[in-house]
This record gives structure tokens, sequence and C-alpha cells, in this order.
């Protein structure tokens, strides 16, 4: 592989030279510019001890790892415990949730930022486009935890003003958090919330650079603010659209952990539990390696399949893909 | 009649503008309303937290929620250890990334498109969670100061919005001149590059300091001892699990004025966790968005 990457990054002096000079042409090139592979020792090393071991580690989903033998030296057990997933009762309510919650936010949380962007670009007022642009980028930058605070205190029945806006309109205090159908809600909105701003900041770029000409050519033709969003604006910023949703696909089985797990509470456990905080609570804090291991591998290679496919479709019926 | 029709047109578009201003002057409020309760809220007295009186602004004004933060060991040594991680972790990760992305932004680098690769496939994939903890583990840097810098010494995106960087302004010229004038290397990334690339050395500064003060999940799966801890896991403890050891309760005998004083904490907490980012937020809101549309270049 390494070979035929260098042969091909010389393409165009082979043409002029035959084989064995090029390759004392590299060599010596590589001489001279020593100090840059020396550079990327240090961050190939990196890469190499946190990205590829764990890797190569991943293969103890296919053992029964024990911490005196090692990623290679504990016994293999082939796909038991891949099986014992599948047949585990916990199977279908971690993939349904998975599903529920991923799908949910995808529904939402991919077409919220496009609408504001396309809102924004309708603003010819500067200063009231700028503004709302910081407000909204602004909760981008707070914590998970802090997020998760907010969320369960402004949801809390005693103290958040959501109760007061409860009370206010007749109703009964609603512990929103202990509620599980609400879970997938809350959790979603409140993503919508947080990266709105934020995910607009490329829609906006993307209409920013469409030809001023088309504007001009519809102003000509009569056509309304409206017409000019759907014909112009929606198909200018196709490109990046596309290139989002394929990320997002990707990463369909992948929902957040970091957030889920802190707004997990006994009570709604039912509709939040997801792979990712099984496979934290199994393997981490039930020292249960193999199995967890063995459930993180198969929601891996779910998303890499969903992504390769996506990316297939997605060059198929238009120009633009990832790779 | 040619009149006529420009009237109608453009009352359908004032009609559909002022759609546009109302949509995004709910989505304005919506988004400022919790942030201002908040502040309000941690700046009020704890009776008024409570029994829900704010509203807007600040209810019978009081510090005693910021007084009870400042009066908690646990709360002060995570938001220094903070500090130590975010700043230390920043010079690991930007050193670190210049250091990828430098060699790799240059055509003449032999091995490039592997190393690419190389990089692209831990993007698409992982070993996971749990090979990730047993390889830390067997490191032997579980529950040190290491296990929060280490694992997270470089960020691939970060490296390839970097390397877009390097190629698409340092001239390609340049750098065969200075090679000319025998100047080596380092010499070059040292001397021109790195003061040519001050904007992206300010973007990948604050995307990592930010990615840092706010992370908790290596902490949670890394640190045992609580004089590691950062403020967010601290944060946890507090806002999420519900959890104040009593010693920081000093100065409040009542139960009621505890409960009060302790929801009070709550909100003033908020506030103090997110005011180092608050505080660069005009700067990080412009680099971010830099970074994004550097990285969106080849994304």
């Amino acid at each position: 592989m390494q070979s035929t990457g260098a042969l091909e990054a010389k393409k165009p002096k082979l043409a002029r030279s035959n084989k064995p000079l090029l390759m004392k042409g590299t060599s010596k090139k590589m001489k001279r510019h020593w100090q840059l592979y020396l550079l990327i020792l240090l961050p190939l090393a990196y890469l190499i001890i946190f990205k590829y071991i764990p890797m190569y580690g991943a293969q103890i989903a296919f053992r029964d790892f024990s911490p005196v033998k090692g990623f290679t030296g504990s016994e293999w057990v082939g796909l038991k415990n891949f099986s014992d997933f599948f047949n585990s009762p916990n199977f279908w309510v971690l993939i349904k949730n998975t599903l529920i919650i991923s799908l949910y936010s995808l529904a939402i949380g991919f077409p919220a930022p496009i609408i504001l962007a396309l809102a924004l670009n309708e603003i010819r007022s500067m200063r009231f486009k700028k503004a709302v642009q910081m407000v909204t980028f602004a909760p981008y930058f707070i914590s998970t935890v802090v997020m998760v605070s907010m969320i369960i205190l402004f949801l809390s029945p005693r103290l958040g003003f959501v109760d007061l806006i409860v009370k206010l309109l007749g109703m009964e205090s609603i512990n929103f958090m202990g509620i599980p159908s609400y879970f997938s809600s809350i959790f979603v909105l409140s993503n919508v919330w947080q990266g709105i701003g934020y995910g607009a900041v490329i829609y906006l770029a993307a209409l920013a650079g469409v030809n001023s000409e088309l504007y001009e050519a519809a102003k000509v033709d009569g056509a309304s603010r409206f017409q000019k969003v759907i014909n112009i604006d929606i198909p200018g910023i196709m490109p990046a659209a596309i290139i989002l949703l394929i990320l997002n696909v990707g990463q369909i089985m992948n929902v957040g952990f970091e957030k889920i797990f802190l707004m997990q509470n006994p009570l709604n456990t039912s509709t939040s539990e997801v792979i990712s905080t099984y496979v934290y609570k199994i393997g981490l804090l039930g020292a249960n390696f193999s199995f967890s291991a063995a459930v993180d591998l198969f929601n891996s290679v779910i998303n890499l399949i969903l992504l390769l496919t996506v990316n297939y479709f997605a060059r198929r019926v238009s120009d633009n893909s990832l790779w | 009649m040619n009149k006529s029709i420009a009237i109608r047109e453009s009352f359908g578009d004032k009609f559909f503008l002022f759609l546009v201003y109302a949509f995004l002057i709910v989505v304005l409020i919506i988004v400022l309303y919790p942030l201002i309760y908040i502040v309000s809220s941690s700046f009020s007295s704890p009776r008024a937290v409570i029994s829900g009186k704010v509203w807007l602004f600040p209810v019978e004004p009081s510090l005693a929620g910021y007084r009870a933060i400042f009066n908690n060991p646990q709360i002060l040594t995570g938001y220094a250890n903070s500090l130590f991680y975010t700043f230390f972790g920043v010079l690991i990760n930007v050193t670190m990334t210049v250091m990828l992305a430098y060699p790799l932004s240059k055509s003449t680098f032999y091995g490039r498109g592997f190393i690419m690769l190389l990089l692209v496939i831990t993007m698409m994939f992982s070993g996971g969670l749990i090979p990730y903890y047993l390889t830390v583990k067997s490191l032997g840097i579980l529950d040190t100061r290491w296990a929060m810098l280490l694992p997270g010494a470089l960020a691939v995106w970060q490296v390839i919005i970097a390397r877009t960087f390097f190629q698409s302004t340092i001239p390609k010229e340049l750098g065969e001149a200075a090679e000319l004038d025998g100047c080596t290397d380092l010499g070059f990334l040292w001397r021109i590059v790195l003061p040519l690339s001050k904007p992206i050395l300010a973007v990948l500064v604050l995307m990592y300091a930010v990615g840092h003060w706010n992370a908790y999940f290596d902490a949670l799966i890394f640190l045992k001892s609580q004089e590691l801890y950062p403020l967010q896991i601290i944060l946890r403890n507090i806002l999420i699990l519900n959890s104040i050891d009593a010693s920081m309760m000093v100065d409040a005998n009542q139960m009621a004025a505890m409960q009060g004083l302790r929801d009070l904490l709550k909100f003033s907490l908020i506030v103090v966790a997110t005011l180092p980012v608050l505080a660069l937020y005009p700067f990080v809101q412009k680099y971010f968005v830099q970074g994004i549309m550097i990285g969106s270049l080849k994304g």
C-alpha cells in the first residue's frame, strides 16, 4: 500500500525518468527532509497507541478477556459474546431506544439549522442578523454537564420556570424527567436549542456563495421572495446538506453517550438506555469487558455499513459524496 | 397594470418577510430566555429562587450563591484542575497538531497519502470504549493527570483543518526559496510558517480549549481521586447527582435555608462554570466560524 501511494505521488516525474532513478530521488528527498519525518514521529506514536492499539484490542469481543492474559492471550470464544447479546432480553430494547432517539434527532435536528439559515439569509438588516447569529451560536459552548443541569432545573416540578408555566395553564405539576415517554423529546429538543446556531454557520456560508446573478435574474422574472428561497437558496445549499446528511446517517447508532448518560435516572431508563450507556455500565462498571466490547463492535460495524451505503447512494443520485 | 402587479407582489413579499422576522424573534427569545433566567436567578436571594419569583430580572439581589461557591474547597480545586488540564492540554494539542499537519501539507512529503489514510480510518472506525480504557490502563496512567492529557493529545479533525490552512496559505515558492537559502525545514516552520499562521493557531487553541474545559467523559472513566477531578465532574456531583458535602453549608443552620441555598448554588455554579468561555465568546465565535469554514473546504 505504501509503495503504490508513492508511485502515484510521483507519477508526473515517472514519465521523464526510469524507475531506479525515481527510487533514488525519493530516498534523497526523504534524506533532505528528514526533519519533517522527525516531526511526525510523536503524533504517529500517538495514533498507534491511542487509536490503533485499541482497534487491535477490539478482538477481545471474540475472546473471553482476562486482564492477566491481555488482548491476544485470552481464550478465543468466537461469536459467543455476540450471540449472547443478540439473545439477551435487552437487545431489542436497546436497538429500539437507540434508533428512536437517533431518527428523531435526525428528523428534527437536521432541518432546523437549514431553516434558521434560510430565514437569516432573508434579513437585510446586518445588525439584526448578527445579533441572532451571535445569540443562537452561544449555547453551543455550554458544556454537556451544564446543559443537562439546566434541563433538570428548568423541568423540575419544584423549581423550574416550565413548572410555573404548567401551573399558569391550570395543570398539575409534571415530573418531566421521570416520564419515560418524554425522554426522547427532551433530548432532541434541547439538542436543537443548543446546536441550531452552530449548525447554521455552514449553510450561511453556502448561501453567501450563491451567485448573485441568479437573484437578479429571478427579480427580472418577477419571482417572489418565497420563490427565490425555493428555487435558488435551497438548491444552493444542497451540496453541503447532502454531505452533512451522509455524516449524520453514518452516526445513527452513535447517539451521544455523554448527554444521555447524564439525563438518565431510575425512572426513565426504560426509554433512555441506549447502546453506548449500556456498554459503559456493563463493561466498565460491571467489568464484563468482552461482552460489552462485542456490543460496541457490533454498533461500530453497523455505523460503518450505514456510512458506506449512504455515501454510495449519494454518489449515484447526485454529485455529492464524501469520496 | 404593471403597477398593480408590483404592489401585489410586494405585499406578498412583505408578508413573507414579516413571517421571517417573527420566526427569528421567537427563536431569539427561546434561545435567550433560559440564559437570562439562569443569570438572574443566580443573583437573586435563595428565598426568591425557591418560591419561583424570578421571571426576568434578579429578585431581592444577593450574592449568597456566589459566596457559597467560594466557600467550597471542592469547587475551587475543580476549577484549578480544569485550568491546569485546559492549559497543558491545549499546549500538547496544538504542538502535536502542527507537528503532524505541517508535514502532511507538503506535497513533497513521501507517504502522506498513507498517513492521511491512517487518520481518516480513525474518524470512521474506533476500537470502542473498552479496548480504549484497557489500553490507557495498561500504560499505567489511570488516575493520574496524564490520563487527562495524553489520550486526547490530538484531534484528527483539527489536523485536517490545520493542514488545509497550511496548504492554501503558505505559498510553495516560499518554501523553495527558503530551501535554496539553506533554511532547514524546522527553521522554516518556526520562523516563517508559524508567524504566518496566527489565525489558524487561534482557531486550534480555542477549539481545543473549549473542548478541554467542557469535557467530563475521560475524567469519568479514568479518574478516581477527588483531588484530580476537573470542574465538570464536580458540577455533575452537585448539579445532577445532588450530592453536596455538608461542610459547605457551614453558615446555614436551618433546613429551609439550606435547601434554598443549595438550589441557588446550582444557578451560580452554572454561571461560574461557563464564565471562562463566555468571557472569550466574541473571539471564540469568530474563530470557530473560521474553523468550520476551513474544515468545510475539504470536508
